[in-house]
């Protein structure tokens, strides 16, 4: 068996296989593998006896199911107005220069992708970005430069 | 009620309660009296439509199906708002206790927290907290628990019947209603969904009693409100205020003496220029709100404000509706086309004509909504859409 087949196996038995576990399952493939491949839309679809275009569909609707490959940390700089405000573009630049990456990428050794999305819920402490699940919030490009280099070395 | 000044209130943040005992004598109440005591105190529903909480639980109540459920709508992600991320940091003991009460009313044994997907780092705590929660209801000997479910960053799952969609998993698509979720919600079973501040409010009426909560706000807008605030402002934050106060009021604490615009409800809320500062109310009976409250001083172009909104509505469209799915995008280009001079600044006026469709025909209230920002800008800074 495939790691991805066996992943999904755990994970439809820890959630259970009917429909409602899509999502948790999901989920948890992002976890272990940063997206969600077409393998492991198959697979679902086949441990939860649906159609792989009722997983797909699914899948693609939320921006935080990514279906193309991703880094090990996933950065999401937030592009609401109150971030904007506060100066996301200088974020964004920031992390550009330092990753060597346009918003959308991945680094080539697959250990970050730069993404923007829109209101995280930090909008008094803007500009405010995700790494993975961790919040950073009230961003300068110093303190960026600060966050990333110990992600490098993690 | 004050119309002279702006009173900061404390009643859900710092007061300490007991859960246990609240949640004990609140079992102990026959549950019309319950719903008599919510409907008592005013309070409406605080994610923004401001339905009556009480009616809700009533109608659920009265539905014969033996499986009904709570749900409590963490998903917030209108742009200006944190509010429910505070309320769950600091005193999610209190929303559980406001599901435990509805629980109670409408007999249901299972309820369930959606949690936005961008909060995902408050779900240990959370965890941590509901246990503490299900030992107080077992020594009780209620038969109740909470689950938490994890959104996967989409907007419109805010939406209650996309929730429903979502945990049933699905893609958050909104449902056609009628029927209502009191009729048919999560499963397409009777479902009460409150959003994580009218728990909270729930939940602390039955501590004070609906009196006291009821002795705040307007005739309309009763109670206090817990407000986030962002934007040009010095004193950017959460604060619980007392509802029925005017703009101005609100721009004079929080104001960073230069504020020309006020956005009420977030990017699906409305606009209010200097102008209109003192006669517009905020709450039912002017500009409703959900808690966001965005400051603009004169240095931003509220060009770039409408259009930072067109995009979110833009991407966060669940596509399902062509009103919303097409308009959103129509506009976004339209007002980029009037401001690069490709059309003549009356194209503005189709542009509202469109906003004006999509109010009526959108399918949910992402799309119905979109108008109103779009109105309140362009209608009060149309110099600034043209040059």
């Amino acid at each position: 068996m495939t790691e991805t087949k066996e992943l999904v196996k755990k994970l439809a038995d820890k959630h259970g296989r009917v429909r409602e576990s899509l999502i948790p399952i999901l989920q948890g493939v992002v976890q272990e593998e940063r997206y969600i491949s077409s393998e492991a839309m198959t697979e679902i679809a086949r441990e939860l006896d649906i159609s792989a275009a009722k997983v797909y569909g699914t899948a693609t609707f939320y921006s935080f199911l990514d279906t193309q490959p991703r880094g090990k940390y996933v950065i999401r700089v937030c592009r609401t107005i109150s971030c904007a405000m506060k100066g996301k573009n200088l974020i964004i630049q920031e992390l550009e220069d330092i990753l060597k990456i346009k918003i959308g990428e991945t680094t080539q050794n697959r250990k970050f992708s730069l993404l923007e999305t829109n209101c995280l819920g930090w909008c008094h402490k803007g500009p405010a970005m995700l790494v993975n699940d961790e919040a950073y919030t009230e961003l300068t490009p110093e303190k960026v430069r600060e966050i990333i280099n110990e992600y490098m070395i993690k | 009620m004050s119309n002279n000044f702006l009173r900061r209130v404390d009643l859900i943040f710092d007061q300490d309660c007991n859960l246990k005992d609240i949640l004990k004598s609140t079992y102990q109440r026959a549950n019309d009296d319950i719903i008599n005591e919510l409907l008592e105190s005013g309070l409406k529903g605080r994610g923004g439509a401001g339905f009556p909480t009480a009616l809700k639980w009533k109608f659920t109540s009265e539905q014969a199906d033996p499986d009904k459920y709570i749900v409590c709508n963490a998903d917030e992600g209108e742009p200006g708002t944190f509010k429910d991320r505070e309320i769950l940091f600091k005193v999610p003991q209190k929303v559980f206790g406001g599901m435990a009460i509805c629980a109670k009313v409408i007999n249901a044994k299972e309820g369930f927290l959606y949690l936005r997907g961008e909060y995902r780092f408050l779900l240990p705590e959370l965890e941590k907290q509901l246990d503490a929660f299900h030992k107080v209801i077992n020594e009780i000997g209620v038969n109740f628990k909470i689950k938490i479910i994890m959104g996967s960053g989409a907007y419109i799952c805010g939406e209650e019947s996309a929730l429903f969609e979502s945990m049933e998993g699905d893609r958050g698509e909104p449902r056609n209603k009628p029927p209502y979720p009191t009729v048919s919600g999560f499963r397409k079973k009777p479902t009460v969904i409150n959003n994580v501040e009218t728990l909270v409010y729930s939940f602390m009426i039955f501590r004070y009693g609906a009196r006291k909560f009821k002795e705040l706000g307007t005739a309309d807008s009763r109670g206090s409100k817990v407000f986030s605030i962002s934007g040009d402002t010095p004193k950017p934050g959460i604060y619980e205020l007392e509802l029925g106060m005017s703009v101005e009021q609100f721009v004079d604490e929080f104001g960073d003496g230069d504020t020309k615009a006020v956005q009420v409800g977030g990017a699906s809320g409305f606009c209010v220029p200097r102008k209109k500062f003192k006669d517009t109310i905020i709450g039912f009976e002017g500009v409703p709100t959900g808690g966001s409250m965005m400051l603009f001083n004169s240095s931003r172009s509220m060009y770039n404000v409408l259009k930072n909104y067109l995009e979110f509505f833009e991407e966060e469209s669940c596509g399902q509706c062509t009103p919303c799915r097409v308009g959103c995008q129509q506009l976004k280009l339209g007002i980029e086309a009037v401001k690069k001079g490709e059309r003549h600044a009356a194209y503005l006026e189709q542009l509202q004509k469109l906003a004006q469709t999509m109010k009526i025909t959108a399918k949910c209230g992402l799309g119905q909504s979109v108008a109103n920002s779009f109105f309140s800008i362009v209608e009060n800074f149309k110099e600034e859409m043209i040059y």
